[in-house]
């Protein structure tokens, strides 16, 4: 059966309906949750603070450390094992990676900017949702930042080019499947994360980082519409 | 290390007020209590009391039964103190606040009889039920034991059975089937500092305790769990005022289900 | 040609174009790229002449030389203290910045700051790396006793404490409570109970109005509200 349509009848370049708000942790310098479709993502940012033990300091600049992890509950199957996993490792680093590029950390000599994201509630598309979330948090947390990071998974079912997999479609029996989660920063229009899985043809390549610009441009206009919220929310 | 700290309280608990101006005996509120917080558990709530905030989620599992009680499920309680909500956490496997925390709101639920673990029983000596519930904090301002308690009740409340056919679960397709809770166990911890009593402690006045008593009650006052912290000791007289305002505390929680 | 997209105070997210053209100069907080000027940070847009910077919203202290702030004693060691500046840099104090008294060699320090009190102390010295050094010795500076210590966002301190100090004199007033206004964020009250609350209730509500116009008028009137009640 040949992929024509969409199981929830979405465009091939829209996405699942996304929900994003500021500044839901009291207790953290910056925080944020991204909503896309059923997946949830909370980030929070603690920092700059205080870093030990001392071998992890950077004299030069401050640090950046991610850690990704999705809760006991937050999926649809078997309870997820707390403790994190090799995979919530790898998607730790690569977060990392995709937020570093837009931070200037130099003014903070010795220091460490944690960034949690924590996931209630997955299906398909996370480690896109928490970068999301956790640049918005690095946002409300003032940090020097050049541009917001946005990410979005982007691939092929089939023939059909898509934007935002959702888990039938990642997991599509029937052809083949490539799942290609993509970072951003919208405004200086560089890639921060690049991942696949699955099989594309390396001329589909650049329509779907085309693609994905488009979708990051609208999620940075999310981004930005949240963060606005959070502080014109205050002036009311 | 908190000595200021612990004497502005207790001025201000002499003029009978708290630092964010409550009364002794009075919760943060109102309680919120969010059911059903997430599609992806078989039951779930989101309880915030203040600023304090924690998710509950109930996966179920089947499982062989323990040898000695072959026709009993069980439950398993875990709780994760979240170094995202809060600087004092750090991340790695629970440490003793977690476990503690996770141990009290256990023994709250199967002391108490609450669920009736034969009805968990699929087939004697090979399949029962395991209901796990798992706590997590996503913001702690003082008192997440109390809340943490109360989401884990309101999530078995609202949880489901998911399908279980031909020796698999289908998490996908959820039965009506809920949980049969028996009773509503309430957790209130009662904090002394000084020689005063108060109930909600938010994270200044935790910091500045000496002495606490989470007592679990249900709803005709019986008692199902105590766990005493801090590192002062309680006298009698204390113990029993304190174990009376739990248990008029706890109607009033309960009333938030 | 010169464009400014944006109104004197907006708020702007990072990235955001804020104006472009080669006669505008990137302030702080901002920067250029090519023929445009972009936000570096979230903050509230100010133009000033050719110059646009933006004013932070948020964000942990950055300890500055001059500041005059409130600290907390962490550690205790023979030549001085070590203290907390609710930023990611701890501050020394030495001996001999600590007081006009001569203090002996081998004296024990916590007879004059022990763990866990609070002082005001004043800004002496940011290196690079970030080592803050400060003085107990100035107008002003001492150790705080009683009273109650709250913590706001350092970013809102000017508008606490208002033109020429305009505004926490009127809360000082208002409220017949003795008030130190940490450029860290860190603020000390002293007065009776509810007075204290209803200052910090004010504080709170500055904290959260700071961007708005007309703060005085409101919180003149919110002050004058609590004291009827």
């Amino acid at each position: 059966m040949t992929y024509s349509k969409r199981l929830d009848n979405r465009g091939f370049e829209e996405t699942r309906p996304i929900e994003a708000k500021v500044g839901i942790i009291p207790n953290a310098d910056g925080s944020a949750y991204f909503k896309i479709g059923n997946t949830w993502a909370y980030a929070a940012v603690y920092g700059p603070r205080n870093l030990h033990p001392k071998f992890l300091q950077d004299p030069q600049k401050g640090i950046l450390r991610c850690n990704y992890n999705m809760m006991p509950f937050s999926s649809s199957n078997e309870r997820v094992r707390p403790g994190g996993s090799r995979r919530s490792k790898e998607i730790s680093m690569v977060t990392e990676k995709a937020l570093l590029p837009v931070l200037d950390l130099k003014e903070y000599p010795n220091s460490v900017v944690d960034v949690f994201i924590e996931l209630p509630q997955t299906e398909a598309g996370s480690r896109c949702a928490g970068i999301c979330a956790a640049s918005m948090a690095l946002a409300d947390a003032g940090l020097l930042m050049k541009d917001l990071v946005a990410a979005v998974s982007v691939g092929k079912v089939g023939s059909k080019l898509l934007v935002d997999l959702d888990y039938t479609e990642e997991s599509y029996p029937d052809a083949d499947v490539a799942d290609i989660p993509v970072a951003m920063t919208p405004n200086l229009n560089q890639v921060t994360l690049l991942q696949m899985d699955g099989k594309v043809k390396k001329e589909d390549i650049s329509k779907l980082l085309d693609m994905a610009k488009k979708t990051c441009m609208n999620i940075y206009e999310l981004q930005k519409n949240a963060l606005k919220e959070k502080y014109k929310a205050d002036s009311q | 290390m908190y000595g200021e700290l612990k004497k502005s309280i207790l001025k201000l608990l002499g003029a009978g007020t708290r630092l964010d101006g409550r009364k002794a005996f009075e919760f943060r509120g109102p309680i919120e209590i969010d059911y059903n917080f997430v599609n992806t558990a078989e039951g779930s709530a989101r309880v915030r009391i203040g600023e304090t905030e924690v998710i509950a989620g109930v996966k179920m599992e089947v499982g062989e039964p323990y040898p000695d009680n072959p026709d009993e499920g069980t439950i398993i309680v875990g709780a994760e103190l979240l170094p995202m909500s809060s600087p004092e956490f750090e991340l790695g496997p629970p440490g003793i606040q977690a476990i503690e925390l996770a141990r009290v709101v256990d023994r709250g639920i199967r002391e108490s009889k609450t669920i009736d673990f034969k009805s968990l029983c699929i087939e004697e000596g090979k399949e029962v039920w395991l209901i796990i519930i798992d706590v997590i904090s996503v913001n702690d301002a003082g008192n997440l034991l109390d809340a943490a308690a109360l989401a884990a009740l309101a999530a078995l409340k609202n949880a489901r059975f998911p399908k279980y056919e031909e020796g698999k679960v289908d998490y996908k397709e959820k039965t009506d089937r809920k949980i049969e809770l028996r009773n509503q166990p309430i957790a209130i911890t009662v904090v002394k500092i000084g020689s005063s009593l108060i109930v909600d402690p938010d994270s200044e006045e935790e910091r500045a305790t000496d002495a606490r008593l989470t007592v679990t009650t249900l709803e005709d006052g019986t008692l199902c769990a105590m766990q005493k912290g801090g590192d002062t000791p309680l006298t009698k007289e204390e113990i029993e005022k304190m174990i009376d305002v739990a248990v008029e505390k706890g109607k009033e929680l309960r009333g938030s289900l | 040609m010169t464009e400014i997209r944006i109104k004197e105070k907006e708020i702007v997210v990072p990235g955001e174009v804020l104006a472009v053209g080669m006669e505008v100069l990137p302030g702080t907080g901002t920067y250029r790229m090519n023929d445009k000027i972009i936000a570096g940070r979230l903050g509230l847009a100010a133009i000033d002449g050719r110059t646009i910077k933006l004013i932070p919203l948020s964000g942990r202290y950055t300890p500055k030389k001059n500041d005059v702030i409130i600290c907390k004693v962490i550690d205790v060691n023979f030549s001085g203290w070590r203290l907390d500046t609710n930023s990611a840099y701890s501050a020394m104090l030495s001996m001999k910045d600590a007081t006009s008294d001569f203090i002996q060699r081998g004296a024990d320090l916590t007879q004059y700051f022990d763990l866990g009190e609070y002082l005001v102390c004043g800004i002496v010295n940011v290196t690079s790396q970030k080592l803050i050094d400060v003085t107990m010795k100035g107008p002003g500076l001492r150790k705080l006793r009683g009273g109650r210590i709250i913590q706001v966002d350092s970013h809102k301190v000017p508008r606490i404490i208002g033109k020429q100090g305009s505004m926490v004199s009127m809360i000082k007033n208002e409220t017949a409570c003795n008030i130190v206004v940490g450029q860290n964020g860190l603020i000390w009250i002293d007065g009776q109970p509810e007075q204290e609350l209803a200052a910090i209730r004010t504080i709170r509500k500055i904290e959260k109005e700071s961007h708005l116009s007309g703060l005085t008028e409101k919180i003149k009137e919110y002050l004058a509200g609590n004291k009827g009640e």
